[in-house]
């Protein structure tokens, strides 16, 4: 007979069992979608990992794609923390990417130093606007935070096809005759190329160290501050922390301002280091907000724990559009993503019970029922 | 007079407002039951292309809600299983339904290995009452001009009220949302109730989801709904759980969903993205306006909306 109990504590090794074992119970499950739609899963699943990890030209392009995702799941996991529910992070990203990109062109003249100072303020500053949106409504009136800043996605992502296809906007190029055919963004000036370095072939670039340090700052600030203390107080019980005297509204603002700024870093990221113009399909193409939530769970919200998840499943993205056919629907990614999810949460059972096997022999039920 | 721009956007509130009555009464069902489930847009979507490709094999509409509605509520197991016997944290559960099957999930994955992209759809749902009910002034188009899928999702709306107010088991389910612990002790089964209104409630979503492959769009396009799923759970709140106001709040946002489509074929030249953004801003403004007049008392909430059961631990 199996029994389910609560745990008194929770043992160190779980921390890296959950992830792992949930990746393994991930993949089984999408080996049987794969059968149950007449696919081989194990030829499906060689060639995944051999354009995510299969040599240096194909790591260099799984870091690209897990650039944006270290970002997003930075966003999920910093207002996951408190039990605020940012779902907003691709809004928040393409926000960033518009400030981003309108900070390029307009300082187009000054070193390059400056521009990619600039870039990055502005994405960060893009987004945490954009996140406030939500945050205040929360801190003030209680709405709601999921439904409101999932809403603001879709609204970004017009904001964006706005500016590029059916305006004179700023951002787009307006110069030649073939662009007033088929709208796109003015390319940034060279300035605001970002730099990348090869480590034994492998292409890092600056966006992605970027992430390593906003992941190790995020970190001190989460578990060595006040503010990271407070946050997590307020997380776990909001009415501990009141009696306290832990302003909770304040950090709400806060916090979902510092969650949309990484979302919106991320963006500027992927005007300087990827797109270098504004590009409302190619970044609405791939969902990184959605999959930075599914990195923030697997993360169990560890800053360090999301970069090296974000580059597991930026592979499993990259594998995606390369694959891209006939014998690799288009879907797998997501499906993979949700199923990967859905084993994390059942894993998450776990991390709170155990589940122990007791004969009903040596466990009398008490005679009198209470 | 049956042309004005005021009409035509009437009727077509009606249309675009079905899709979002089936699945927020659908999620009204699962959160009476005390289970939140944020996987609407991710159930309307496999419904929508299960229902397509049932029409596509089968020519048969009737068949196509069928296997809609049992795709919706497959997908809404899932979660049951995950919230109710695993207790798991149901917003969590609820979001990577929407990642699992949405656009760009399993529902892309679906309709592309099923190679349902661009046809036309064999057979869709026309308007069925006879003509000189249809060319009424006003009503006619409004009212009399529309599919069985309207006039079906209006029974659903009166079955739900009938169930919740009138019956024993709509009572049951309306105490196991309010207190799960009370429940138990009336001897109600709570697992059970809650596994069968998640489930129902994700048929109905599926159901939701084929409004649009197979009357509104009508064709199988990856993401086809463009967030209803969140709208509804939105107009959930919206109308304070109550399936009567729940009519009303689907007309409202399908008039703000159909609106972009009737301007422009009005010749209205606003930049379309801005119409476009009407039903999320809309959904924004809605729950503002009722968490600021509600938050005090929650208006209408299940008690317990979002909290696993446990026997022994309450």
């Amino acid at each position: 007979m199996i029994r389910i109990e609560r745990r008194l504590e929770q043992p160190g090794w779980l921390n890296v069992a959950v992830p792992v074992g949930s990746l393994v119970l991930a993949f089984g499950l999408s080996a049987l979608v794969l059968v149950a739609t007449g696919h081989d899963p194990l030829q499906t699943f060689r060639r995944l990992i051999h354009a995510a990890f299969g040599g240096q030209a194909q790591l260099t392009e799984t870091v690209v794609s897990a650039t944006p995702l270290a970002f997003t799941g930075l966003c999920a996991a910093v207002a996951f923390r408190m039990q605020l529910f940012n779902i907003g992070g691709e809004g928040q990203l393409y926000m960033g990417a518009i400030a981003a990109a309108a900070a390029a062109l307009l300082l187009h003249s000054l070193p390059m130093a400056i521009v990619i100072a600039a870039m990055v303020l502005a994405g960060a500053a893009g987004g945490g606007l954009y996140a406030l949106v939500p945050g205040f409504l929360r801190a003030f009136l209680k709405t709601n935070e999921i439904i409101t800043s999932l809403m603001l996605n879709y609204a970004a992502a017009l904001i964006l096809n706005y500016l590029i296809f059916d305006s004179q906007s700023y951002w787009r190029d307006t110069t030649t005759a073939e662009a007033k055919v088929f709208p796109q963004g003015k390319m940034l000036p060279d300035s605001a190329a970002w730099p990348s370095w090869t480590l034994h072939g492998l292409g890092l670039p600056l966006g992605f160290l970027l992430a390593i340090g906003l992941a190790a700052t995020l970190w001190f600030l989460f578990s060595r501050t006040r503010f990271g203390f407070e946050v997590k107080v307020i997380g776990d019980s909001p009415r501990a922390a009141t009696y306290a005297g832990m302003r909770t509204r304040r950090k709400i603002l806060a916090v979902m301002a510092l969650s949309g700024a990484v979302a919106g870093v991320g963006g500027a990221s992927q005007d300087g280091d990827f797109r270098h113009l504004l590009d409302p399909r190619g970044l609405q193409q791939a969902g990184y907000g959605y999959a930075g939530i599914v990195i923030a769970a697997l993360a169990r919200y560890n800053p360090f724990a999301v970069v090296l998840i974000a580059f597991l499943l930026g592979g499993v993205q990259n594998a995606g559009f390369t694959l891209q056919g006939a014998d690799f629907p288009s879907g797998l990614v997501g499906v993979m993503q949700g199923l990967i999810l859905f084993s994390a949460l059942g894993c998450e059972l776990l991390v709170r019970y155990r589940i122990r096997l007791a004969s009903r022999a040596r466990r009398p039920v008490p005679e009198a029922a209470t | 007079m049956n042309n004005s721009i005021l009409v035509v956007v009437l009727a077509s509130a009606v249309l675009y407002g079905t899709p979002l009555l089936f699945a927020a009464l659908g999620e009204l069902l699962a959160e009476r039951s005390g289970v939140l489930n944020l996987g609407v847009e991710g159930m309307m979507l496999v419904g929508a292309v299960m229902g397509f490709w049932a029409v596509q094999r089968t020519s048969s509409l009737a068949l196509a809600l069928v296997v809609a509605a049992i795709a919706g509520g497959a997908m809404a197991l899932i979660h049951a299983f995950l919230v109710v016997t695993l207790r798991a944290n149901q917003i969590v559960s609820g979001l990577a339904l929407t990642i699992f099957a949405g656009a760009a999930g399993l529902s892309s994955y679906l309709g592309n290995d099923l190679n349902l992209a661009d046809q036309p759809a064999k057979r869709i749902f026309h308007s069925v009452l006879p003509k000189s009910l249809r060319d009424l002034p006003v009503i006619g188009p409004i009212l009399f001009n529309q599919s069985l899928l309207v006039y079906g999702s209006w029974v659903v709306v009166i079955v739900v009220v009938l169930y919740l107010r009138r019956t024993r088991p709509g009572l049951n389910v309306r105490a196991v949302g309010e207190s799960p612990a009370a429940a138990d002790a009336m001897g109600i089964n709570v697992t059970v109730y809650r596994y069968v209104h998640t489930v129902v409630g994700g048929a109905l979503a599926g159901i939701g989801g084929a409004c649009f492959s197979l009357s509104i769009t009508p064709q199988w396009v990856d993401g086809l709904t463009s967030g209803a799923g969140w709208i509804a759970i939105a107009l959930v709140i919206f109308a304070f759980w109550r399936p009567g106001l729940v009519l009303i709040g689907a007309y409202f946002f399908g008039a703000f969903s159909a609106l972009p489509y009737t301007l422009q074929a009005h010749g209205v030249t606003i930049a379309p993205e801005l119409l476009q953004s009407l039903p999320y801003v809309m959904t924004v403004l809605a729950l503002v306006l009722v968490s600021s007049a509600g938050a005090k008392r929650r208006l209408g909430a299940p008690a317990a909306l979002g909290l696993p059961y446990v026997r022994e631990e309450r």
